[in-house]
């Protein structure tokens, strides 16, 4: 019978097992995370940027087709 | 569509960009399933080593990483020639891209690499041709990325970065071979594509879904990467006005 503690444990090689997933897990996270907070940030700059142009020029038509 | 054709089109950023939005949610979709199943399976379900015990585990990690790491080289290699040969603007992308995500998987490779030396090898590090090649592949993404930033003409950067890509090939077969050339404490390749494996099911399965996995979730990176570079570079085009603008992005 296979309890939890035993599973954390890995047979007492847990520190090295869980290391290793553990920095897996850290590098997975990165890769996705860093892209998408790079995304958004852009798209809310691109966004910003544009609302403000468009608002110097015309303010009334601001969302309108232009 | 020919192959041709496509060829063609992939000089199209714009293109890409719309064809790519589906391509990555399927490639994510893979990605997830197939590294949860693997991850689960080789953690839970697959058989502790008659030698090694537990710490075998390290291996559904190590390998994979270490695996997708050389092929994320050999497609800047590749990119780097289709740069220099036909100047694609999306082979300059794939270029810049990839440098992150492979720097981070040859790091995972070396770190999940030294935790299994330790209870396996007796020493956290030993220098082999093996180590030895990896630590110059890692040195390699670092000075693509630092060449990058280093020289502020894009156009001179990116002909640099695609020389310096090429080049750096060359380690990919040293690393491959160094386990037969040199004799070392790493293991020689137990898994091929020619070969049955020297595993049984149990333990090369969950190797296999990892191994596919991290390749889709490489894929899915990369396309999403792709997707943020080729809107910062066209972002004065009509077409990313639209988009940004008209769907709410």
């Amino acid at each position: 019978v296979t309890t939890v503690a035993d599973f954390f444990a890995m047979g007492g090689q847990g520190l090295y097992v869980w290391l290793s997933y553990g920095a897996a897990a850290a590098v997975v996270a990165y890769n996705v995370l860093a892209v998408r907070l790079r995304e958004r940030r852009w798209i809310r700059e691109y966004q910003d940027r544009e609302r403000r142009v468009a608002g110097a020029r015309a303010p009334a038509v601001l969302g309108a087709e232009p | 569509v020919t192959l041709q054709e496509l060829w063609h089109r992939l000089g199209s950023p714009r293109w890409f960009f719309q064809i790519s939005g589906g391509l990555r949610r399927v490639l994510g979709a893979l990605a997830v399933l197939l590294l949860v199943t693997g991850t689960v399976w080789g953690l839970v379900f697959a058989p502790p080593d008659y030698q090694q015990g537990d710490s075998v585990r390290i291996m559904y990690v190590h390998v994979p990483s270490a695996v997708v790491a050389q092929s994320a080289y050999l497609l800047m290699g590749a990119a780097g020639a289709v740069l220099l040969v036909w100047r694609m603007k999306l082979a300059d992308m794939v270029l810049a891209a990839t440098v992150p995500f492979g720097l981070s998987m040859t790091a995972l490779a070396l770190f999940s690499g030294a935790a299994w030396g330790r209870p396996t090898w007796g020493t956290w590090w030993e220098w082999d041709g093996r180590t030895g090649s990896m630590v110059v592949l890692l040195f390699l993404y670092v000075a693509l990325y630092a060449l990058r930033q280093a020289i502020p003409r894009p156009e001179t950067a990116s002909r640099a970065c695609a020389v310096l890509a090429i080049v750096g090939t060359i380690n990919i077969p040293i690393i491959k071979y160094s386990v037969d050339w040199w004799l070392t404490l790493h293991q020689s390749a137990s898994f091929s594509l020619t070969k049955a494996p020297s595993m049984p099911p149990a333990m090369w399965i969950p190797l296999a879904l990892n191994a596919l996995g991290i390749y889709c979730f490489f894929g899915a990176n990369l396309v999403s990467r792709l997707r943020l570079e080729i809107l910062e570079r066209e972002r004065g085009t009509a077409w990313v006005r639209e988009r940004m603008l008209g769907a709410g992005a």
